[in-house]
């Protein structure tokens, strides 16, 4: 294998795990934040805090504790999840979904209530009600999805913990630029980091583009 | 897009698990080099559906991996602490297959003036001269590595005690890898001790700005060994893959790219192979040094794995 056939297969590993942990994170943190900023219930200002908190949690602690979890000598070691994708798909997903759900959470919040109220004036019910707002939120969500992406795609700690940076297995673009770093290949550690700021910039233009369209979309 | 990302993630995944893994934990000095990479790939062309995945890690830590069932087999260079994980069980087979030298490090105008003389002298005098300056003269990676390992042995044989020197304002501690405390010895002008594979590489590259002052001594000779973790006390491992990759490193074909490895790229080869020197010429000098550090007694008798800890019979000890 070239190398650079090596850097494709890494781009692509850091794009399918990562993209992964999103989606994971979006199909469970969506829900949530749309719970907790739509809805006023005793301990929601506690929960709104502890995942606001737990985007501080260092990508290093995170990893250590998933590991702690995955060895084979842990609670979760049957699963045989260590040094494998699926185990940094789980540990990316948990890193990214306090941001998943804080920027949820505070976008339909600040969409309703009038929206809503606006909504159910005109006689929805409160499913349509709950359709407009998350449509107004559009914006916001888009913008949660891709802080998320972000994050997963550019830590290091869980995948060096929990991926241990197998090559053709669970190197990642992070975790081939800290490799390439301690091995003194400061070019090619410099080169990953273009890459991975290109693909970055480039999925956001596209993201922005798609997002214009399906606004569009929506109010037609 | 979910659909998307679900299918090609799902394809992705069962691609990977098609595969047989040798899960090998490892210490940075040894991975960073580039050679475990050239061992690897030549071995996956050997068995084909074979991938022998590396966990590079300080030996510390890659112990403890090994501890907790997470690696198969361990490629790691402290004697004291592998005579340790066997002693406790967790490892049998243990098998010497490759050894080079560390080296004293510093700045090229040499203040503390160690250059050419024995690793004793020379900490004795960076000792001194920083007692003397107050100054931080010396770096250590303080992180129990194999090469932290060393250093600590090497105080102790200047009749120094490692953990009191640490407290001391010229005793640097940069908790980091090899590479990363190479820099800080350099930006600083401190000493240190360095394997000399990360040392050269990091050379050649132009990263550092150190001269080796001391190296080709006894006291300073460093040997990687294989161990297999016991299946008898950690279940699941995959000894036998564990095994044929430790039966693999041992043969002439591997012995023979760790003897060239560096050879191409840095002018001069990393590492010395362990094996013909430990069979044929075993009354050489080098012979004699690795015997005496990195030996186990055994009843009277000095062994690279003492009988009670081999397991079947795969060659290895003749």
């Amino acid at each position: 294998m070239t190398v650079e056939d090596e850097i494709l297969a890494i781009t692509l590993r850091s794009l399918v795990i990562s993209g992964a942990a999103a989606l994971v994170a979006m199909a469970i943190g969506l829900p949530i934040g749309v719970v907790l900023g739509l809805r006023r219930f005793r301990g929601r200002d506690t929960l709104t805090g502890l995942f606001r908190g737990l985007m501080s949690l260092p990508t290093v602690a995170l990893g250590l504790l998933l590991y702690l979890a995955f060895s084979r000598n842990g609670p979760l070691g049957f699963l045989r999840l260590l040094y494998t994708p699926m185990a940094l798909i789980i540990g990316q997903a948990l890193l990214v979904l306090p941001i998943m759900v804080s920027i949820t959470t505070e976008t339909v919040e600040n969409v309703s209530p009038s929206i809503r109220d606006l909504a159910l004036t005109l006689g929805a019910d409160e499913r349509e009600a709950v359709f407009s707002v998350m449509r107004e939120s559009l914006g916001g969500i888009v913008l949660a999805f891709s802080a998320s992406f972000s994050r997963a795609i550019s830590e290091l700690g869980v995948a060096l913990m929990v991926g241990g940076n197998l090559q053709g297995l669970t190197r990642v673009l992070t975790t081939s630029i800290a490799l390439e770093t301690t091995r003194g290949e400061i070019v090619l550690g410099l080169s990953l980091t273009v890459i991975l700021l290109t693909l970055m910039i480039s999925f956001n233009l596209i993201l922005n583009a798609a997002e214009r369209r399906v606004r569009w979309w929506l109010w037609e | 897009m979910t659909v998307i990302g679900s299918v090609a993630a799902y394809y992705y995944l069962a691609y990977a698990a098609r595969r047989q893994v040798v899960y090998i934990g490892t210490t940075t000095s040894l991975y960073d080099t580039g050679l475990l990479d050239r061992l690897g790939a030549d071995y996956e062309g050997r068995e084909p559906g074979v991938t022998i995945a590396f966990i590079s890690a300080g030996t510390g830590i890659a112990i403890e991996h090994a501890k907790n069932g997470d690696v198969d087999a361990l490629l790691v260079h402290s004697p004291d602490l592998e005579h340790q994980f066997m002693a406790e069980g967790y490892g049998v087979n243990r098998k010497i297959f490759a050894y080079n030298f560390f080296v004293i490090v510093g700045p090229e105008e040499d203040p503390a003036q160690v250059n050419g003389t024995t690793p004793d002298e020379a900490l004795q005098r960076i000792a001194a001269y920083g007692q003397a300056s107050g100054q931080a003269v010396w770096v250590s990676r303080d992180d129990m590595s194999g090469t932290n390992q060393k250093e600590k042995a090497l105080w102790a044989e200047t009749g120094l005690d490692y953990d009191t020197l640490r407290q001391e304002p010229w005793f640097v501690s940069s908790g980091s890898g090899m590479g990363a405390t190479l820099r800080v010895a350099s930006e600083q002008r401190l000493y240190t001790l360095s394997d000399i594979g990360t040392f050269l590489k990091y050379e050649a590259e132009g990263l550092i700005q150190l001269a080796d002052l001391v190296e080709n001594d006894e006291r300073l000779i460093n040997v990687y060994s294989a161990i297999a973790v016991n299946r008898t006390r950690i279940q699941h491992v995959n000894f036998e893959g564990a095994m044929r990759f430790i039966t693999y490193l041992v043969s002439e074909e591997a012995q023979n790219i760790i003897a060239e490895y560096g050879q191409d790229t840095l002018g001069r080869p990393l590492f010395n192979p362990a094996v013909s020197v430990l069979v044929s010429g075993g009354d050489s000098e080098v012979a004699s040094w690795i015997r005496s550090y990195a030996f186990f007694e055994y009843q009277g008798t000095l062994y690279e794995c003492p009988p009670p800890w081999r397991v079947g019979d795969y060659g290895l000890y003749s």
